[in-house]
């Protein structure tokens, strides 16, 4: 017998005889998360969020490359990763190149490129997939275009959020978009830079992901 | 790294261990300052007191639901994860866990691997076994980093280098971390463990991680994290292998976000963490980053044990959010390391006789004024001044056939049992009584100046000159 047979035989030897019917989560989130307006649910998502240490800007859907070029110039940075195979990250290739900003583009396996990745990059920007109200966090699925390491290995992180896809809470998004008909290979909820406070309990940013965190906020008709 | 083994310390030395904790006022100071620190955070969290008590009361029902199905829900994963191409394995014991991860590194013939915080494989004591077969182990969480590179084991399941201050932490770095000058400005330290670490996560063949949750129906396995070395030791490495304790499963994809929020909040008092990491599957072939290779390792060791007994199964309800050892006043006192086991406090003190036998932690159970606040701010409510009581029984009655422990009866003293007998007695015949208290009186001076443990800290028992029976006759 294998371990795995002889830990179930020894579990379902010792299985309850009746189990407890299935929890209601639904009916819990009914009644104790408020559902709110658009409004209501971007200035939620940004006061949670701002308290997280991210920067956000209210942009429109004319003005936010413009955004986008202060918040590199304000830093400093003349290299940015980009997706050039979405819409959002065309665009601001486009324009940044024409102000003096070097496009990097993700265009081959990590394998070929870590070193430069982890050394010679100093900031990403990539668009979320929706967003969280109550928990102020962005919700990424990553994917050929903007990969995974492209939201965590640059020290800055550039995030473009279209404040029509804010849900009220983490349950509803997973609902309302069928999470468990179809998870991508890696999902990921970020609420802010990272950090850590493993140090007399001193809250510092910047542990091994990005040190700064900021959202392009794209409001519908702003 | 530290290659020397840092083993179990057997439960015999806990009271020399919680003495000397007790005796340093700075290490008083700094378990103090920091428990209370996450009691506010937490406290700040939960404003709404219905709030918490329904969500309480429903991640206790999510979490007794899923175990109630375990074993169907185990071969739901491993089926749905083996869909997603992720390789599962099983391990009835550490050294099984660990052949099987060291398995894993030769194949690939990995030098180094870089380590997210795992409690599991603290469990295991992989980093022993992975530098004795010449693989670098190293820790990426800030706090395991600091510990490890202190040759020390955490104090704290959630905040592991909790017992060091600043001060300390820069004289490790300074002594142990080639290039680097005394500072002890935590921007700075932070900054060089992000630096000497972020080589690593390049370098590394293999990215360790444990699992919070395992979600059976869609085959997703979720971290939570908040410094981003649990999402590069996920993703960077070629090769990802996973390891967490059979029970912390659950069925639907529903249950995480209650979960979540019981466990952020509980643990640091965050409303969410930084990441939350959910892998459902390796690097797919159009993909151009993620590990080539996920593996899942589900470990036993004893939790079957503790499954088998209705009572005992609730210790497995734990998702380790460390709210108990914050709100304990006995582990606010003597910290983590006292215990001498991987998971201190009163989750160690329940978790941990399964996994070591009752032989070894025989008196854990002991270590508690029984005030009952760990089982009130448990997030799935376990009952654990209950199950400590449970454990008391377990450890210090007769041996009897067929005991739901391992080491049933392994504190038993005949004489100890006689005299409560003895005891129980007395009390229960008034003439045994009224001999007992005239006795009492009579031969007073007989009590011994040294009365063990008691004097160490009182006065010796002394029985009084008369009963109060007599003064209340003298009274008429």
């Amino acid at each position: 017998m294998s371990a795995r047979d002889r830990i179930l035989a020894k579990l379902r030897n010792a299985m309850p005889a009746e189990n407890r019917p299935a929890p209601d989560v639904a009916g819990w989130f009914a009644g104790h998360r408020p559902v709110e307006g658009k409004a209501e649910k971007a200035a939620r998502f940004r006061h949670f969020i701002e308290l997280a240490h991210a920067e956000v800007h209210a942009v429109s859907s004319a003005n936010w490359v413009q955004k986008l070029w202060e918040v590199l110039a304000a830093r400093e940075i003349r290299r940015l990763l980009l997706a050039p195979g979405t819409e959002h990250g065309a665009r601001a290739m486009n324009q940044l190149s024409q102000s003096g900003i070097e496009c990097r583009a993700y265009d081959r396996a990590i394998e070929q490129w870590k070193e430069e990745m982890f050394h010679y990059i100093p900031a990403g920007f990539t668009a979320a997939r929706a967003a969280v109200a109550e928990t102020g966090t962005l919700i990424l699925w990553p994917d050929d275009h903007e990969p995974r390491l492209m939201s965590l290995v640059p020290p800055v992180h550039v995030v473009l959020l279209d404040s029509t896809r804010i849900y009220n809470t983490f349950f509803e998004a997973t609902q309302q978009e069928g999470w468990k008909d179809g998870l991508p290979t890696n999902a990921l909820l970020v609420s802010g830079p990272s950090k850590t406070a493993d140090i007399q309990v001193t809250l510092a940013y910047g542990a091994h992901g990005p040190k700064e965190l900021v959202v392009l906020l794209m409001g519908e008709d702003a | 790294m530290n290659a020397q083994p840092i083993h179990f310390k057997p439960s015999e030395g806990f009271r020399g261990r919680a003495k000397a904790v007790v005796d340093n006022p700075f290490l008083r100071q700094s378990f103090r300052g920091a428990m209370d620190f996450l009691m506010t955070k937490r406290a700040a969290q939960f404003p709404d007191a219905e709030e918490l008590d329904s969500l309480r009361t429903l991640g206790e029902h999510i979490r007794q639901y899923n175990l109630g199905k375990l074993p169907d829900l185990l071969v739901q994963l491993e089926e749905n994860l083996a869909r997603n191409g992720i390789h599962v394995h099983w391990a009835e014991t550490p050294d099984e866990a660990n052949a099987i991860i060291l398995g894993i590194c030769q194949k690939h013939s990995a030098k180094l691997m870089v380590k997210g915080k795992s409690m599991v494989s603290e469990e295991i004591e992989l980093n022993h076994a992975a530098e004795a077969a010449g693989i670098g182990a190293l820790e990426s969480d800030m706090g395991e980093y600091i510990v490890q590179l202190a040759g020390e084991k955490p104090s704290h399941i959630i905040m592991p280098a909790i017992h060091k201050t600043k001060e300390e932490i820069a004289t490790l770095f300074h002594e142990k971390v080639p290039g680097v000058d005394y500072t002890d400005n935590v921007d700075a330290l932070i900054q060089i463990g992000r630096r000497v670490l972020r080589q690593k996560f390049l370098e590394a063949d293999i990215g360790l991680s444990g699992v919070n949750f395992a979600v059976a129906e869609t085959g997703t396995l979720c971290l939570v994290e908040n410094e981003g070395n649990g999402r590069m030791c996920t993703t960077a490495p070629p090769v990802h292998v996973a390891i967490t304790g059979i029970e912390k499963i659950v069925e639907k994809l529903e249950h995480v976000p209650p979960l979540l929020s019981l466990l952020t909040r509980s643990a640091t008092g965050q409303n969410i963490s930084t990441y939350f990491n959910m892998i459902s599957g390796p690097r797919k072939p159009h993909e151009k980053d993620g590990p080539q290779e996920v593996h899942l390792v589900l470990l036993d060791n004893g939790r079957s044990q503790a499954y088998a007994d209705d009572q005992l199964r609730k210790t497995l309800q734990c998702i380790r959010c460390g709210a108990c050892m914050n709100h304990c006043p006995v582990y606010t006192r003597i910290g983590g390391h006292a215990y001498g086991t991987t998971y201190p406090g009163p989750i160690g003190k329940i978790i941990s006789p399964h996994m070591l036998g009752l032989e070894a932690t025989a008196t854990m159970a002991t270590a508690s004024s029984l005030c009952g606040a760990c089982g009130e701010v448990c997030p799935v409510r376990i009952p654990i001044p209950e199950l400590l009581m449970r454990l008391r029984e377990e450890s210090f009655s007769a041996p009897h056939e067929n005991p739901a422990m391992r080491g049933q009866g392994a504190g038993y003293k005949p004489w100890v049992t006689a005299i409560w007998r003895g005891w129980a007695a007395v009390y229960r015949s008034p003439s045994l009584y009224r001999l007992a208290t005239w006795l009492g009186s009579r031969f007073a001076w007989l009590m011994p100046s040294n009365q063990g443990p008691w004097t160490t800290v009182r006065v010796p028992l002394k029985p009084a000159p008369k009963r109060l029976r007599d003064m209340l006759k003298e009274r008429g």
